[in-house]
């Protein structure tokens, strides 16, 4: 059985947005911390550090999860998906483009969080409705008030994504 | 804020965790780590050694075993949220779990880790209490069962011996003809509950009340059965009026109270959330079985 010291940092090897990433920690540190200050994959954002603002959701093994509450040693052995894993080639997704051109956004510090979340969502429930959107973005916190141009941007995407797919 | 510093073990077996525990003077396992994180980066808990579940395999899954359904202590709560056996046997639960957290904790969050930390308004202790549920917990070398009644010590306190784990949660569906219904008030859809009422209802052949179980969570410190209501109910006929007579035994139990939410404003939301929750149970009785009373 694995043991890691508490006064000691430790090497361990996360899989992080398609990549294995060497890193050095110690074991109460959150895995939000060590995206950010380890891998320096600050677009996961800290706001309350006790998984009730959403600002720091990840996706592990593609399911939206709080980054704060799970230590980086748990990540091991799980694929990690962060918001840096979005935009391809520096160009936005549809998801984002769609926070883009709708005014998804306004400080952008819940952004990253809500973007995971509804990256799972998109996946999973290609056809979700405004009230499962809704649902879950209930589990983030927009300090700007902004839900409604979330919202717009999210079912737009979703709308976008069923027509490229072809009629329902 | 972060946690302080602790040891981390990372067992793979069952026997490996139950060592460190019976070896460590301050050890806590940690599940779903949805409750203790947020208590460790508080600061609100400290430990020396912390003991991961999520690597034990045999903690995990659903399995029907004769008429029960046996969950491992870590199953997760989206996987009892998607599980399809558990809506077409335990629909209580199925209907109590879309309540708990976000999708986004659920996802992390377990049925063992939501019993142990025992919150008083948390969803899952209160269905295993509204259905008897049966837990397995071992230590090395033994095991012992313990129904859900005998569990809960206080607030947020069980009766868990330091070196113990809970394995095993243990449920039996109600037969498919009776009727189930949990509703909550809470501030906002994912909070903690206020008050949560579960029901569950099954019907004699006559359309009177053959059994039925009825159970607060917020109100004590430990979820409750509501007793005297059960008793009121049973072999009456399920009128309105017998209904809000029973579900009013709720505002007799001593609830809790602080500044936000009194002790009157759990009395009334607890018999009225009840009542609810009973209507609800009954609205979802067979209809073909209710018929054929007189």
């Amino acid at each position: 059985m694995t043991k890691l010291d508490a006064a000691s940092r430790h090497d361990l090897t996360l899989h992080v947005n398609g990549r294995p990433q060497a890193v050095s920690v110690e074991p109460r540190t959150t895995l939000a911390d060590c995206l950010r200050q380890e891998l320096g994959l600050t677009g996961t954002h800290l706001g309350c550090e006790h998984g009730v603002c959403g600002a720091c959701t990840v996706l592990v093994d593609g399911v939206a999860a709080r980054s704060c509450l799970m230590l980086a040693a748990q990540a091991q052995r799980h694929q990690i998906e962060t918001v840096e894993s979005l935009a391809e080639g520096g160009q936005l997704n549809d998801l984002q483009q769609a926070f883009r051109e709708l005014h998804g956004l306004q400080c952008g510090f819940c952004t990253p969080g809500i973007l995971m979340t509804l990256t799972e969502l998109l996946k999973y429930s290609p056809e979700g409705s405004e009230q499962e959107v809704r649902v879950a973005l209930s589990g983030h916190i927009c300090r700007c008030t902004g839900y409604e141009n979330i919202v717009k941007a999210a079912l737009a995407t979703l709308a976008q994504r069923g027509a490229s797919h072809g009629p329902r | 804020m972060k946690p302080a510093p602790f040891h981390l073990h990372l067992p793979s077996t069952l026997d490996e965790a139950l060592a460190v525990l019976a070896s460590s003077s301050n050890a806590r396992a940690i599940a779903g780590g949805q409750s203790l994180m947020p208590m460790l980066n508080l600061r609100l808990a400290g430990v020396d050694d912390l003991v991961d579940l999520n690597g034990i395999a045999q903690l995990t899954g659903i399995e029907l075993d004769g008429e029960d359904i046996v969950f491992g202590a870590m199953t997760r709560q989206r996987e009892i949220e998607r599980s399809a056996l558990v809506a077409q046997k335990l629909p209580l639960l199925s209907e109590a779990v879309s309540y708990i957290g976000h999708c986004q904790t659920r996802s992390r969050g377990t049925i063992g880790g939501s019993l142990c930390h025992l919150d008083p308004s948390a969803e899952l202790p209160t269905v295993a209490m509204a259905m008897d549920g049966e837990l397995t917990i071992s230590r090395q070398g033994s095991q012992r069962q313990v129904p859900m009644r005998d569990f809960g010590l206080g607030l947020l306190s069980t009766c868990l011996q330091p070196e113990e784990l809970l394995t095993a949660v243990r449920l039996k569906p109600w037969p498919a003809h009776s009727g189930h219904g949990f509703v909550e008030y809470g501030r906002r859809h994912g909070d903690f509950a206020v008050v949560s009422a579960a029901a569950l209802v099954e019907l004699a052949p006559d359309g009177t009340v053959h059994r039925s179980s009825l159970t607060l969570g917020g109100v004590a410190h430990v979820p409750c059965r509501v007793s005297a209501a059960e008793q009121m109910l049973q072999g009456r006929r399920p009128e309105p009026e017998a209904i809000k007579k029973a579900c009013a035994q709720a505002a007799e139990i001593p609830a809790l109270t602080d500044p936000a939410y009194p002790q009157w404003y759990r009395q009334r939301l607890a018999a009225r959330l009840l009542e609810r929750a009973v209507l609800r149970a009954l609205d979802r009785v067979t209809p073909a079985l209710t018929k054929t009373g007189p």
